[in-house]
């Protein structure tokens, strides 16, 4: 029986769990038009979640045997997670609502999702980075099921749950592997059993399953096949929170695994991850040049910004890591942005996903067609906005782990990427509306979207706290 | 109080940069509905920002080559990236052309542009704000954010007020020169891992192999000679030229254009002196294809924009080779004095460009109001009919091939000259503009402005109003002062085209 003062640094975990347990059961007691109650409070909850892990409550150390590591990494990503899934939230709700689909349990979903998130991010052992993924995995797959009569998100839910459960197995597989070969789940303890050892054929094998197994997770090329499917097929604010938060423990599983545990063979892992930014880069720009569809367009551009991200990887280093951790969490601000644009436009019963939805949107709306233009130039890394520095931060690493070359391939495809979001801009801004679209009328959701899409802008200029919180993460 | 603390106590550069950004800013406040507010907001703004580049020009000691009016405070402590301005010789004219060019424009398109004006006067604002700090940008981080932001309102002028291939017009801008720059920021994060640090100054004491020197400058040469433009990369040029509206031509060739030739000043010739020297011949050869053959590409153009817009390709060969010719003047013949002649040629070809560009293409965008038409061959003995704009249109003509006593001869005779220093017969095919800018230029005033009026559309057009006037005034008072009176210029920019003579002898390696 662990101490209370062993449990102290799982404190926001504890309370997020609890809490998610009370809305379980508070959500039976309360009728259709109450659950805003569920709604608010899952919102309260996770908030106070991120209060507790920014504050550093509780305090950081390694518990339970090694399992749990609570370290300003962990803490930097679970506030992350959190607010991130409570924007996700806000989003979610008037969409959801109008088609009857906010049970109580979307909101719990969330929560236990992030939960998931949150034991993986503090994950010390082989065995709490599978349970947190499985977690954060099962979750996800429900609420992308979540409208079951759709044939296309039922689609959806199916391709993520084979794919889903077949990168798991690879990844178990290759865990497998280094637990042979070392006789330690214990990350710390692979980290040094793994630098002493001199027998590697065993150790690689694992470590390519593992790698395999981590970009699955994060939708990178060549296994993004259930990306767009999945991101196309799912409501669209559910879409919004998978594409956001969820990347934010990929980038720890990454971490942990790769840095954590197998770092000794970094030389190796290097590479395949450079070629894995190279194919996500190559795949994800080049085919969301071709894309009609908005959702399944950022799908794609969501797979070549892990091509970005990667690069960082690639990089190494303290340095390497805190810009591929600021990429992360910019790149999730950004996605949700430009999902909750979607959100934004969609009316009742119907779906502003394609995009020819966005056309003359200035002549309608300056406004969000400004935030809009706001979030595409910084997708496509237009300084000042927030992509820039992101890009920027990552291919610094690049340059500093001497691999120009990946980085020129980057800002070549970073310019072929500018020209899906760049089209984005011409449909609103150069082509004159056609037919009604009213974007909806909600206030909250309408705060949200705008708090969101300039925080792009703001962040763009004053980055530099998010920065040295990234830094200070890896202690750079 | 150090003399720093002195001069920081004014922002005058900041104000600069920030008061057409919150201007436009308001103008997108105020919205669509409100276009009349918006242009007196615009108006105002502008001329705020030139009255407040009249300090910038009496309080600058012509003295000195050092930075002045600087500015510097940490931004981004962590990347080292400083909020660092300052102004010299060089970048203080180009500040004051901007700053004019703009409000011109928004005079200009005052009651011309309806559709969404409110937007329109932004778009202008807020690329006022963003070129002046690309002048002023000390810290190269900075200036790499202003000049890529730039993109962003300019891409939305074509775009939306543009002509009927603008969205091909306004992608093939955005892209080719974003292209262009994405290598340039490579080569400063580079210089950036190499030296610690994003300042100018510590980039220019920075010693770097040739090698590496070699790299840097291509990355920096496909981010600047995409802007200037030179050839090959020009094609986007007259695309753009061609489907912006008015104002759009005026601030591309009157001021975008000058950024990239301001790149290469500030950024490749000091930073990279000897890849500079060994590839002079290779900018040198390219600045002559592009006097010589986008000069008679010129020649057989329909469209008055798109001939303006070679025409413009052409002028700005003498701005790269001015700048490069230095390199072989100084280090192969010990010519300080004909490399900085060079220079100051090139400088003063930018600014008087800048003012004869500007001005052609307003008058191509009067034309246009009346007629909805670029195309040559729908005019005709126009004189007749506006005898008041022919005598604008006829002096202009004048500077654009190079007439002395406009500020087109200027420039080109400085650079000529010392071209001659290093080859005669560079300096011969660079004077040959003297006849094939005369034959376009000539040409096009024959066809448009002289002769019988050629159709009923012709007859109908009324002269210029006042608001043309003004603007046309303005240019012309501009043409003809550097032309007349070029020494307040060259002695403003002198100091600073020393010391960066000076530069361009002291090698790295």
């Amino acid at each position: 029986m662990p101490s209370a003062a062993e449990l102290l640094p799982l404190l926001p975990e504890l309370v997020l769990v609890g809490g998610a347990f009370v809305l379980l059961m508070l959500d039976l007691f309360l009728s259709e038009s109450q659950r805003v109650v569920t709604h608010l409070l899952a919102i309260a909850l996770l908030l106070a979640t991120a209060w507790l892990a920014a504050a550093g409550t509780g305090g950081q150390g390694v518990v339970l045997g090694g399992m749990f590591v609570r370290d300003n990494m962990s803490d930097v990503l679970k506030t992350g997670a959190c607010v991130l899934t409570a924007l996700a939230l806000v989003y979610a709700w008037p969409f959801l609502r109008q088609r009857g689909l906010y049970k109580g349990e979307v909101a719990v979903l969330m929560l236990f999702a992030v939960a998931g998130m949150m034991l993986l991010i503090s994950a010390g052992n082989l065995v709490m980075v599978y349970l947190g993924l499985e977690m954060l995995a099962l979750c996800s797959y429900a609420l992308v099921a979540i409208d079951r009569d759709s044939a296309t998100a039922s689609e959806a839910a199916m391709k993520y749950f084979v794919l889903g459960s077949l990168s798991s197995g690879l990844l178990l597989y290759g865990l497998s592997l280094l637990y042979g070969a070392t006789g330690t789940l214990d990350l710390a303890q692979l980290h040094t059993a793994i630098a002493s050892s001199s027998e590697t054929t065993l150790l690689l094998t694992g470590t390519v399953f593992a790698v395999a197994g981590i970009a699955f997770k994060f939708g990178a090329a060549p296994f993004h096949m259930w990306v767009p499917d999945t991101y196309q097929g799912a409501p669209t604010p559910i879409t919004l929170f998978i594409g956001s938060a969820p990347e934010l423990a990929s980038f720890a599983l990454a971490f942990r695994l790769l840095e954590g545990a197998v770092g000794p063979l970094d030389e190796r892992w290097r590479l395949l991850i450079a070629g894995l930014a190279v194919a996500s880069l190559v795949v994800g720009n080049l085919i969301a040049l071709m894309q009609t569809n908005f959702k399944r367009l950022l799908a794609y551009s969501a797979i070549s910004h892990i091509g970005f991200l990667f690069l960082g990887f690639a990089g190494g280093g303290a340095q390497g890591y805190a810009a591929a951790m600021f990429y992360v969490i910019s790149y999730a601000l950004m996605s949700a942005a430009a999902f909750g644009a979607i959100v934004v436009l969609s009316g009742r019963g119907f779906e502003a996903d394609r995009i020819d939805d966005f056309k003359g949107l200035n002549a309608r709306n300056p406004w969000l067609a400004g935030l809009v233009l706001c979030i595409m130039a910084s997708l496509a890394g237009v300084p000042p906005f927030l992509g820039f520095w992101a890009k920027l931060a990552v291919l610094r690493a690049a340059l500093q782990g001497d691999m120009l070359w990946l980085a020129i391939v980057g800002i070549v495809f970073a310019v072929v990427g500018a020209f899906y979001y760049l089209r984005i801009v011409k449909v609103m801004y150069f082509d004159e509306p056609v037919g009604e679209l009213v974007p909806r009328d909600d206030r909250p959701l309408q705060v949200a979207f705008g708090v969101n899409a300039l925080a792009l802008l703001v962040l763009g200029i004053f980055w530099n706290p998010l920065m040295s919180w990234c830094q200070q993460a890896f202690g750079a | 109080m150090s003399p720093d603390s002195v001069q920081m106590a004014f922002p005058l550069l900041s104000l600069l940069v920030w008061l057409p950004i919150l201007g436009g800013a308001l103008c997108l406040l105020l919205g669509n509905d409100r276009p009349q507010a918006a242009r007196w907001v615009g108006l105002v703004t502008a001329l705020a920002a030139l009255v407040l580049s009249v300090p910038l020009l009496t309080g600058f000691d012509m003295g000195s080559a050092a930075m002045q009016f600087v500015e510097q405070r940490p931004w981004i402590p962590t990347y080292d990236i400083r909020y660092h301005l300052g102004v010299d010789g060089i970048s203080v004219p180009l500040i004051a052309l901007t700053t004019l060019t703009t409000v011109l424009v928004l005079v200009g398109a005052w009651s011309v542009i309806e559709k969404r004006a409110s937007q329109y006067v932004a778009s202008f604002l807020i690329l006022e704000g963003l070129m002046i700090g690309i002048f002023a940008a000390l810290d190269a981080m900075l200036f790499y954010v202003f000049f890529e932001a730039m993109l962003i309102p300019m891409f939305i002028i074509i775009g939306v007020w543009g002509g009927p291939r603008r969205v091909y017009a306004s992608l093939k801008f955005f892209l080719y020169t974003f292209l262009g720059s994405v290598f340039m920021l490579v080569g400063l994060i580079y210089l950036y891992l190499k030296g610690g640090s994003w300042q100018l100054a510590d980039m220019v004491s920075l010693p770097l192999t040739m090698r590496e020197q070699t790299w840097i400058f291509f990355a920096f040469l496909i981010s600047f000679a995409v802007k200037v433009p030179m050839f090959p990369v020009h094609t986007w040029l007259p695309d753009a030229h061609v489907e912006a509206p008015t104002g759009g031509s005026v601030i591309l060739a009157a001021i975008m254009l000058k950024i990239g030739g301001y790149g290469f000043l500030r950024f490749s010739l000091p930073i990279l002196p000897d890849a500079g020297h060994e590839w002079a011949w290779l900018m040198i050869t390219l600045s002559l294809i592009a006097v010589i053959y986008v000069g008679l590409v010129a020649l057989v153009q329909d469209d008055m924009k798109k001939l303006i817009a070679y025409s413009s390709v052409a002028h700005m060969g003498f701005v790269t080779l001015g700048t490069f010719i230095g390199f072989s003047l100084v280090r192969d013949f010990g010519n300080t004095d004909a490399a900085r002649l060079g220079l100051q040629g090139a400088m003063v070809q930018m600014i008087s460009h800048g003012f004869i560009s500007g001005a052609m293409f307003s008058c191509v965008g009067v034309l246009y109001d009346r007629m909805h038409s670029r195309r040559i061959s729908d005019y005709g003995g126009v004189a007749n009919v506006m005898p008041w704009f022919a005598l604008f249109w006829v002096l202009f003509a004048m500077a654009n091939s190079g007439l002395p006593g406009t500020s087109g001869f200027v420039g080109e005779f400085m650079v000529i000259l010392a071209s001659f220093q290093q080859h005669p017969l560079v300096a011969f095919a660079a004077a040959t503009t003297l006849i094939t800018g005369a034959a376009y230029t000539l040409w096009l005033t024959k066809r448009v402005i002289w002769g019988d009026v050629t159709n009923a559309h012709v007859a109908e057009m009324h002269d210029i109003n006042v608001r043309e006037w003004i603007v046309l005034g303005v240019f012309a008072a501009g043409v003809l002062l550097i032309g007349l009176w070029p020494k307040p210029l060259t002695d403003l920019m002198e100091p600073s085209i020393a010391q960066l003579a000076g530069q361009l002898a002291a090698t790295k390696l």
